[in-house]
This record gives C-alpha cells, sequence and structure tokens, in this order.
C-alpha cells in the first residue's frame, strides 16, 4: 500500500507542474465523455484546442480568444486576492451584472448626449456597482459574522432578478419596439468600447485585465497589503498578531474583487454584449473561480489560466457548430478541470511513499 | 388590497408542504455531512445531478420510484468525488464544493438535452383513507404525495440516531475533534465518507423530487439555488435536525406566497417578487450569526481536513 507523507514546505516543481498536469488529465477524461457522446474524442480535442490557434479560421478564432479571456481575468485576478486570505467571494457573476447595470444607467442617463468623459465616467460607475455589491457580504461578515460564502452567492440570484427587471423596465429601449433590453450601448459613440486593434478583440476590458495582472503582482510581491494576504492565507494567527486586522482585509479584498467584477461586467455591455439584456450574464463569474485555482492564485497563472480557459469557450463554440458537440459538455470539461486540479494538488502538499510494515 | 386576497390558507399550507420537501431532503442530508465535520458545499450539484437522473430513469422506466432511486443513486455517485478528493486527496473542502456545483450543473444540462420537454410519469399521492376526508386539514396535511411524509421522517430518523444511538455519538465526535476520535480507534476518514454519500443521496432525492413532482419537467438549472438555500438553512438550524423542518417551512411558506402574489397580480413587480426567498434567506442568516452563542454550535472540525499522521 502507499502512504502520504506531509511535505514541510509544498513542492516547488509541483507547484508548476501540477496545472499542466490537470490539462492534460483533463483531455483524457473529456476525451473519454466525448467518446461516450459518440463523437470521435481526437477530433473533439483538436477541434477544442487546435483549430481555434491554428486552423482554417484561426484568424477569426483568436480574436475571439482575448474577448473571452479579458473577463475571465479580470474577475479571477481580484478573486485570486481573497481566495490566498481564506475570504470566499463567491458571487462575482452577481457583481459583474450590478457593475454593468450601474455603468450602463450612467451612460445611458445622459443618452444621447455626445462627450469624451461619458465612457471614463461610465468606468467609474461600473466598478462601483460591483464594489457596492462585494460590500453587502463584507460588511454582514466583518459586523455579523455572517458567512461570506452563502451571502455573496445568493445574490447571485438577486442581481439576476435586478437585471431582468432593469431589461424590462427601467433601461429598456424606449425606441425598441417594446422587445426586452437596453439601448446599444456599443453602437452609441460615447459609451462604445471598440476593439483598439483591428482583428486582435483588444477592448478596454482586456487592457484593465493585463493591467489588474502587473498590479496584483506587483501588490503580492512588493507592497506590504500583498504581504498581508498571504499571511493570514497561511498562518491566520501569526498574521493576527502581526496585527493584521481581520477585518480590515475582508474588506478590502472583498471590495477590489467586486470592483474588478464591476469593470468586466461594464467592458461587456458597452463591448461584446453591446446591451443590458436578461441574459447577459454568461457565467463568467463562475468560470473565473476555475480560472483563479488553475493559475494557482498566482496573477502571471491566472492571465495563463484566463487565455485557456477562453479557448476551452471559443474551440466550445467550433465544436458545437462543427461536430454537434453540445454546448453544456464544455461546462462539464470545465468542471472536470477544477476536479483534477484538486486532486493533484495533493502532489505538491505531500509525498507519496510505500507504506512499511512496522512491528506493532 | 387585501395581501392575501383570494388565497385559500389551507391551500397554502398543503402546497407550501410540497415546496420544502427538496430543501428540507438536501439540508438534513447536509447537516448529517456537516456534522460528521465536512463541509460540503456542492449541495446545488448534486441535487442538480439528482433531479436528471430521477427524472431519466423515471421517464425510462415509467416508474417515479425508480425515479427517486436513481436521483438518490445519483446524488451519491457525484458526492463520491467529492469524498475521494477531500477525504482520500485532502483537497480543500470548499474548493472541490464549488466544483462540484460547476461541473455538476454542467453535467446535468448535458445529460438532460434529450428530457426537454418531456412530461415524467406522474406520482400519485399517498391514500390516507379517511384522513384526507377531514374538512381544513385534510387538504392541508393529508393528501400529499409519500415524499412529503418521508421528508418529515427523514427529519426524525436523524434527530433520533443523532440523539440517541451510539452511530450518532460517534459520527458528533468525529465532527467535534477528529484527532480524539481517531486516537479513540474510530475510522475518521470511513465515517465521514458514508456521511458524504448520505448528504449526495440525500440530495439527490431532494433534486429528483423537484423535476419529477414540484416543477415537474426538465429545465436546466432547475435547482434554483435550492442546494444554496439548503445550506443556508442547516446554519439557521444551528445544526438541529427539527429546526432544518421549521427552516424549511418557514423558507418554502415565502416561495409559495411569493408565487401565489405573482398568480395573483399584485402590484409589486415579478422580479422583487422572485428575489424575496434569497433576500430574506440572507437576513435570517445574518439574525443567526449575530448571535454569538447559535454562532458557537457548529462543529469544531468543520471545514478542517484530516490527515492521520500516526
Amino acid at each position: 500500500m502507499l502512504r502520504l507523507e506531509k511535505r514541510p514546505n509544498p513542492s516547488r516543481f509541483w507547484n508548476y507542474a501540477t496545472p499542466v498536469l490537470a490539462v492534460v488529465l483533463t483531455m483524457v477524461a473529456g476525451g473519454l465523455m466525448f467518446a461516450l457522446l459518440g463523437k470521435n474524442p481526437v477530433e473533439a480535442i483538436r477541434t477544442i484546442f487546435w483549430d481555434p490557434l491554428f486552423g482554417e479560421f484561426a484568424w477569426y478564432f483568436r480574436g475571439q480568444l482575448l474577448v473571452k479571456a479579458g473577463p475571465l481575468i479580470l474577475i479571477a485576478v481580484g478573486l485570486s486576492l481573497g481566495f490566498r486570505a481564506g475570504i470566499w467571494n463567491i458571487g462575482a457573476e452577481g457583481q459583474y451584472m450590478m457593475g454593468a447595470i450601474f455603468g450602463a444607467a450612467a451612460g445611458l442617463a445622459l443618452y444621447p448626449a455626445d462627450n469624451r468623459l461619458i465612457f471614463p465616467l461610465m468606468v467609474v460607475a461600473g466598478a462601483l456597482g460591483g464594489w457596492i455589491w462585494a460590500m453587502i457580504p463584507a460588511i454582514l461578515r466583518t459586523r455579523f459574522r455572517t458567512n461570506e460564502i452563502l451571502v455573496s452567492l445568493l445574490l447571485v440570484y438577486v442581481a439576476q432578478s435586478i437585471l431582468a427587471s432593469m431589461a424590462l423596465g427601467a433601461l429598456r429601449n424606449p425606441e425598441g419596439g417594446g422587445f426586452p433590453g437596453s439601448r446599444n450601448l456599443s453602437q452609441w459613440a460615447s459609451s462604445a468600447n471598440p476593439e483598439l486593434i483591428a482583428g486582435t478583440g483588444m477592448h478596454w476590458g482586456v487592457v484593465a485585465a493585463f493591467a489588474s495582472v502587473i498590479a496584483a503582482y506587483i501588490l503580492l510581491q512588493r507592497h506590504i497589503l500583498g504581504f498581508q494576504i498571504r499571511l493570514a492565507g497561511q498562518a491566520p494567527r501569526a498574521a493576527r498578531f502581526a496585527g493584521v486586522s481581520p477585518n480590515r482585509l475582508v474588506l478590502l479584498c472583498m471590495g477590489i474583487s467586486g470592483a474588478l467584477a464591476g469593470l468586466a461586467g461594464l467592458f461587456e455591455v458597452t463591448g461584446p454584449a453591446g446591451q443590458i439584456s436578461i441574459d447577459f450574464a454568461q457565467g463568467y463569474g463562475f468560470t473565473a473561480i476555475i480560472v483563479a485555482f488553475l493559475g494557482r492564485l498566482n496573477p502571471v497563472g491566472i492571465l495563463l489560466a484566463g487565455l485557456l480557459m477562453a479557448l476551452t469557450y471559443v474551440g466550445g463554440d467550433n465544436a458545437s457548430t462543427n461536430l454537434g458537440l453540445p454546448a453544456a459538455s464544455i461546462q462539464a470539461f470545465q468542471g472536470m478541470l477544477l476536479f483534477f486540479l484538486l486532486a493533484v494538488d495533493l502532489l505538491s502538499n505531500y509525498r507519496i511513499r510505500p507504506s512499511r510494515k512496522e512491528a506493532a | 388590497m387585501d395581501l392575501l386576497g383570494g388565497i385559500n390558507p389551507a391551500v397554502l399550507v398543503a402546497s407550501l408542504m410540497m415546496a420544502s420537501v427538496p430543501i428540507i431532503l438536501a439540508a438534513i442530508g447536509e447537516l448529517v455531512v456537516e456534522k460528521s465535520g465536512v463541509l460540503n458545499l456542492g449541495v446545488e450539484g448534486m441535487m442538480i445531478i439528482g433531479a436528471i437522473c430521477g427524472f431519466a430513469v423515471a421517464v425510462e422506466t415509467g416508474s417515479p420510484l425508480l425515479g427517486f432511486v436513481g436521483g438518490a443513486l445519483g446524488g451519491a455517485a457525484l458526492s463520491l468525488i467529492f469524498a475521494l478528493l477531500t477525504q482520500v486527496l485532502m483537497a480543500n473542502q470548499v474548493a472541490t464544493g464549488l466544483a462540484l456545483t460547476l461541473f455538476g450543473l454542467g453535467l446535468s444540462s448535458l445529460l438532460g438535452q434529450s428530457y426537454v420537454g418531456v412530461k415524467p410519469p406522474p406520482t400519485g399521492r399517498l391514500d390516507l383513507g379517511p384522513l384526507s376526508d377531514i374538512p381544513g386539514l385534510g387538504t392541508m396535511l393529508f393528501r400529499h404525495d409519500a415524499m412529503v411524509y418521508l421528508s418529515i421522517a427523514a427529519v426524525a430518523a436523524v434527530w433520533f440516531v443523532l440523539r440517541h444511538t451510539r452511530t450518532g455519538l460517534v459520527l458528533r465526535a468525529v465532527g467535534e475533534n477528529h484527532e480524539a476520535a481517531h486516537a479513540l480507534g474510530y475510522h475518521v476518514v470511513r465515517i465521514r465518507v458514508l456521511a458524504i454519500l448520505f448528504g449526495g443521496a440525500m440530495a439527490g432525492l431532494g433534486g429528483a423530487y423537484l423535476s419529477l413532482i414540484r416543477v415537474p419537467q426538465w429545465t436546466d438549472g432547475i435547482t434554483a439555488g435550492a442546494g444554496w438555500i439548503a445550506l443556508a438553512i442547516v446554519v439557521f438550524a444551528s445544526w438541529r435536525p427539527w429546526r432544518v423542518l421549521l427552516g424549511a417551512y418557514l423558507f418554502g411558506g415565502i416561495t409559495v406566497l411569493q408565487l401565489n402574489l405573482q398568480a395573483a397580480g399584485a402590484r409589486i413587480p415579478v422580479q422583487y417578487l422572485s428575489m424575496s426567498p434569497y433576500l430574506i434567506t440572507i437576513l435570517v442568516l445574518v439574525i443567526m450569526s449575530a448571535d454569538r452563542r447559535r454562532s458557537t454550535a457548529a462543529p469544531a472540525s468543520l471545514g478542517k481536513t484530516f490527515h492521520a499522521s500516526r
């Protein structure tokens, strides 16, 4: 039999190797799943992971890659700060929706003015919307010790209702012939978040995502707050003795992740999505949780993980049009990736040794 | 306008008992899991897998009974992944629970594709003879399907086992202090795996109730947060079985009331009514956690990973 021996320190090698191993295992298991669905597994994996990058229509897919990766990275970077400190904001999906609603409302209030300051104002409003929505679980946790996991998650359903009511009511396009959904923000020059370099998919949200990666890297490596976050996660008691206020960390981590999720929502509603509609939220807030873990809660890792996860979205679309693979199978595939990741994490924290027969 | 205008209280009670069943089942299962010291946040995922497995089995065999068995097995199968990851591979319980939910939502919509728009075989209500003819009370309490009574029986059984049997004592010992329980010679991991499987089966049963009786059809995301509400109800109940029943009925009452208000065309917009159950759950959570005595009711080893180093 085998036994596990706890490593005194997590293995550096496995820390980098486990995400790769998890991706490979997921491809194998995913291939099995596709085979069960009656598809050729090799072809399915190639359609998802290879064709969007190097296939015939790669020029189109490569642009889509950054469009999908932008919000994922932006949200995941924020979440990773809290996850490191043991603060579980899993309601980013709701904060994403509220950011979009706040931002869009701020812009639409000024419609049809033509002013270059409108877009920056909307960006601020979007961040504010996400921040406010994240402050609810944060304040409830610091004031009443209410579990932030449950509150932030339940608020996603509340945000979903608010989004529906906005699309049908307050923000509905008055010239839309009674159809649900707001005016198209991407077609109004003052609020549009266009592609900055044609064909790359690069829009302001992607720029913000890259900036957040750099900022988070500096914060974690060079700033006292980053040190406190890491300390609180690894040794909560030591952190308290060192004078780190747990409440302050909760407010900061939740606030930052909420604001970033709100920004992601704002950039999405003014760019790729274009309008507030009932089905505006596509699950980026939840997938970003997987991205954060896949990137080992490390900003640079999250950048790579976000691109990979975007590839599964883009490739999944490709596979569903070309192979008739159900869209939901990609969601299952992403969930599987998180399972494998958590499973192989064992290797970085434990050594596997053959167990000796001990004399009793 | 009368707030309850035209809503018959007896019918309201009857439908709140039905509406609460999925949450009672899932919450009482999760209570056992948490009593053993494990926090499984994957209730939503296990419920929805139970919902689709139960639905598929019932449609294919034509038997709702087999459907419920299938739902329980589906939920238990998914929870087995959680057990393997957290108990054997010592993964973080919060992250694994989230993974279970994300995976369950994806897998269920994959499995459910060919079942959209299909009608499940109807589940008859339990014949209680003359009891169901009592005016008022009969409508309220004695005209339900068997699962309504089974859910109450499950609460009673869990209460009895936890409180009055040796098994319950061992389970609680493992949840309060796994090191001590290990030192006494109990198999911490084995007990926890069994508790997790029980929790998965109960969540699956709750999910199957949703797709087979409560809705009854298959739609993507059918659970709509019921699993998360079940988790909140366990906190609300301070880990006590009978309070789970109370919490679930309170919640069921609010759900039914807002649905009735929607149907009655109340002047409150539909979206605000449909967010009310979630808001009230949050409010209740806040009230319970603000009370210091209650917040210490959680099992002491809850969410901690156990690794037998000796």
